[in-house]
């Protein structure tokens, strides 16, 4: 197992490689001169725009550029936004931490209730309750994140005044976000869980656990659970990555501090420094998740052989 | 023969109807929308803003003073439209990787599937974003962003299917009298990638939508005064606790057409290819 782990990290290399190239193209492939593009928001001398030319080492060939942004991105540097003149590291480092709690929250949410959705359905098969737990399901996997967030904002906050709409902070802020967020991914999972129980509860060992008259909810809970998670498990990682570029948009939904308001912003204003930052660090967060979720998942299950 | 039994079986499906009707009555509407009584959906008209749903607008009016309906009908026509070129974008790039790295494997599969791999690690709309953030804020570059993004999703179906699709004797068959490579992969490998590929095709439009709609709510894809929902929405969340009309009918216009793709997907699933079943 453990050359399995060592060339599971290892295959982790190229991919890194790749990101960071493709993130690097982006000043490449825009369509014209990407400094003009940048100033074009701003009174310009031809002075500033050789300095921001200079400053941002496009006069050299592209493949020193390369090197040079892949150098200075492992020691931290992703250059300085064009916009706030600031550290695109800092900007991000200070914006990073919202962003994650909003991210994990919604993992929170979606695992809890699209397990839950999942095992009810799955254990009620035929019913009304899986009839309707599946079609909540495809509700939320047919919702726009946006439109739920103003739905919850409109309904919980503006009339009921349960929870604060907007803004950053404390807990009570973090919870509409943290719903809308995990409502898709939870619908998601409940589908996923639902079949994987129903494949579960077919083996002979429930049978065996139903046969000695164990309670169906033991033979569910103790039994069948476990074994039905690990497939969800897996795709953990995988939501977790599409939770964090969820954010974005929640984020602008509740107007919420985060990466969602630099990347945005970055893009209206033509700031590519910072836009190529966050999308050069969500990305490589989310393959190190993965990375991590893989090397857990062949720890915990050790029946899978890796050839 | 297979078409008929396949369409029988997607037709016993309630699911899939249901979708079929909505998706029509959707798209029929977007279509003859110019023939349809409907004020001009991007004229403004200030003395008429912000009526409430009844008459003489059946959805109410905007900030603008324009018909929340006839904007609603004409935004089927932008989503309507953006869903299936994207998906048209992503599919014809992904078919043809997932045909080539599945079927010759080796090495063109290595590079190929790396090439995959690295598209893979921007989850969800951040590749979107990227190439939304290179091509500048239009409908064009949503659509191609969005396309392009998908790429992976069909590229990865498209090589499971082949893989399995060539380990059949009438491949062999075909290799043994001699047929070139592009008859062995066009005519018999593949029709056996068509069934998967309609159905994540039509569960794609979907999600294209979605996205679309997603990055006009935040700016960056049709620019105003277009009709566009996701753009609507956006408009209308700060009239959100008084004229709370504006921003509903688009969203639950959006719904409504993911709602019916879903569907739609799910039933095709069933009928032509249970074995995607999650």
């Amino acid at each position: 197992m453990n050359a399995y782990l060592a060339r599971r990290v290892v295959a982790t290399v190229p991919v890194l490689f790749g990101v960071s190239l493709l993130v690097f193209s982006m000043l490449a492939l825009v369509p014209g001169d990407p400094v003009q593009l940048m100033l074009s928001e701003f009174q310009t001398t031809p002075e500033q725009i050789a300095r921001l030319r200079s400053q941002l080492h496009l006069d050299e060939p592209l493949p020193v550029q390369f090197g040079r942004f892949v150098w200075n991105a492992v020691r931290g540097d992703l250059g300085t936004s064009i916009r706030t003149r600031r550290p695109v590291t800092t900007e991000i480092a200070d914006n990073f931490p919202a962003t994650l709690q909003l991210a994990l929250a919604g993992l929170l949410v979606a695992g809890i209730l699209g397990v839950s959705l999942g095992v009810i359905a799955a254990a009620n098969q035929h019913s009304w309750l899986e009839l309707g737990s599946m079609l909540l399901a495809l509700i939320g996997v047919s919702m726009p994140s946006f439109w739920l967030g103003l739905l919850l904002i409109f309904g919980l906050s503006l009339r009921l005044r349960l929870l604060p709409a907007t803004g950053g902070g404390d807990l009570a802020h973090l919870v509409l976000p943290a719903i809308t967020l995990g409502l898709g991914a939870a619908a998601i999972l409940a589908r996923l869980t639902r079949s994987s129980m129903l494949e579960v509860l077919r083996q002979e060992y429930v049978t065996t656990a139903r046969a000695k008259g164990l309670a169906e909810w033991l033979v569910i809970g103790r039994h069948a659970l476990k074994n039905a998670l690990i497939p969800v498990v897996t795709i953990f990682g995988l939501q977790f990555g599409q939770l964090l570029a969820g954010t974005f948009v929640v984020e602008t939904v509740f107007a919420r501090p985060g990466l969602g308001r630099l990347i945005i912003d970055g893009i209206l204003n033509k700031d590519f420094p910072m836009v190529q930052g966050v999308v050069l660090v969500v990305a490589v967060s989310y393959v190190l998740v993965n990375l991590l979720v893989d090397l857990m998942y062949a720890v915990l299950d050790p029946r899978i052989r890796y050839a | 023969m297979v078409f008929t039994a396949s369409a029988r079986r997607v037709l016993q499906s309630k699911g899939a109807v249901a979708g079929l009707c909505v998706l029509g009555v959707l798209a029929l509407a977007a279509l003859a929308a110019p023939l349809l009584p409907l004020s001009n959906p991007i004229q403004i008209d200030a003395p008429h803003a912000l009526y409430s749903p009844g008459t003489p607008y059946l959805f109410g009016s905007d900030q603008y003073g324009r018909d929340v309906l006839s904007r609603v009908v004409y935004g089927g026509r932008v989503s309507l439209m953006v869903g299936p070129i994207a998906v048209g974008i992503a599919l014809v790039p992904g078919v043809a990787v997932g045909l080539l790295a599945g079927f010759y494997g080796r090495w063109v599969d290595v590079l190929l599937m790396r090439v995959v791999d690295v598209m893979l690690a921007f989850p969800g709309i951040l590749l979107a974003l990227g190439i939304v953030a290179v091509l500048g804020p239009s409908l064009t570059s949503l659509m191609i962003a969005v396309g392009i993004s998908s790429i992976p999703t069909y590229a990865r179906l498209t090589r499971a299917s082949v893989l399995s699709a060539r380990e059949n004797l009438y491949v062999d068959a075909a290799r043994v009298v001699g047929a070139p490579d592009r008859t062995i992969l066009l005519r018999h490998i593949l029709p056996n990638v068509v069934a998967p590929v309609i159905v994540v095709g039509t569960l794609g439009v979907g999600a294209a939508i979605l996205v679309a709609a997603t990055l006009s709510f935040l700016g960056l894809g049709s620019q105003p005064p277009t009709a566009e929902w996701g753009r609507m929405l956006s408009e209308g969340r700060q009239y959100l606790r008084e004229q709370w009309w504006i921003a509903t009918f688009p969203g639950l216009a959006i719904m409504l057409t993911v709602l019916a793709l879903n569907m739609l997907g799910d039933g095709l699933r069933d009928a032509l290819d249970p074995r995607l079943r999650v």
